[in-house]
């Protein structure tokens, strides 16, 4: 979300997440209903990780409760929640700080 | 171990070997779910929050604006899935794309009864054994148990097609 505005004097403290350079991570968080095999395919599918690398996040899942998939800018985490949602994991994103 | 309920096949697609009374079974709730998708209040429903997860933990700003940019696509996305498999329950052949579209309807269903039913890691069809047997939880955890094992058979063929 790179800007040539000039810079706003009352520009909103809040607003500080939409500069490109603090990263955002997004966590998928454990879930009693998902299948362990299904986790697995999701992470390969819609991250393109290896089967090794998706069954440790998904194990990471399962036994410390919750695994970082993806990290990048807002929008990049944005869209990656959105992808998980329809898949029927529960994720969510925040800023990696 | 039962019979593969689906195989890949040399050509790309899959072939589905669903006995009849399973592909009954199945014929009745793709409509249950797409009422619940079109005329269910999130509100009140905590299986609708469940298909549609707030995006971040806590803050309340990005997760309408998330809600905002999202929701539509993803029930819109949901619906099409729904769409497909109704379309194809009768079939003995599907596309990956068609198969996929199996998978999600098949996992948001889990879902759905998984929320109404309070399921845990721990939850096994002897926790409902002590429960009248017109109690519909009971008919729910069966359905619930049949689509947990559909669900593994279609990972296995779309996975076995992975590196």
């Amino acid at each position: 979300m790179a800007s040539t505005a000039p810079v706003e004097v009352d520009r909103p403290a809040d607003e500080q997440d939409l500069e490109p350079d603090i990263p955002w991570i997004v966590i998928v968080w454990n879930d009693p209903i998902n299948l362990m095999s299904y986790v697995v395919y999701v992470f390969q599918k819609l991250f393109g990780y290896s089967r090794e690398k998706a069954t440790k996040l998904m194990l990471d899942v399962h036994h410390k409760g919750r695994a970082v998939v993806s990290h990048g800018p807002r929008e990049r985490c944005e869209f990656d929640v959105s992808r998980l949602h329809a898949h029927g994991l529960w994720a969510t994103m925040q800023k990696d700080r | 171990m039962a019979f593969e309920r689906v195989k890949r096949t040399r050509r790309g697609g899959f072939v589905l070997k669903i006995p009849p009374a399973e592909r009954e079974l199945l014929t009745t709730l793709p409509q249950q779910l797409r009422a619940i998708l079109t005329e269910g209040d999130a509100a009140q429903d905590p299986a609708l929050r469940r298909l549609f997860p707030p995006a971040t933990l806590d803050d309340e700003r990005i997760n309408q604006e998330f809600e905002r940019l999202m929701r539509e696509d993803l029930l819109a996305e949901r619906l099409r899935s729904l769409e497909i498999m109704e379309r194809t329950l009768g079939a003995e052949h599907l596309s990956e794309e068609e198969l996929s579209a199996w998978l999600a309807a098949i996992n948001d269903l889990r879902l759905v009864i998984g929320v109404r039913l309070d399921v845990t890691e721990e939850t096994t069809a002897a926790d409902f054994a002590s429960f009248a047997d017109d109690d519909p939880r009971v008919g729910m955890y069966a359905v619930y148990s049949y689509l947990t094992f559909l669900e593994d058979h279609v990972v296995s063929a779309l996975a076995g097609g992975m590196a």
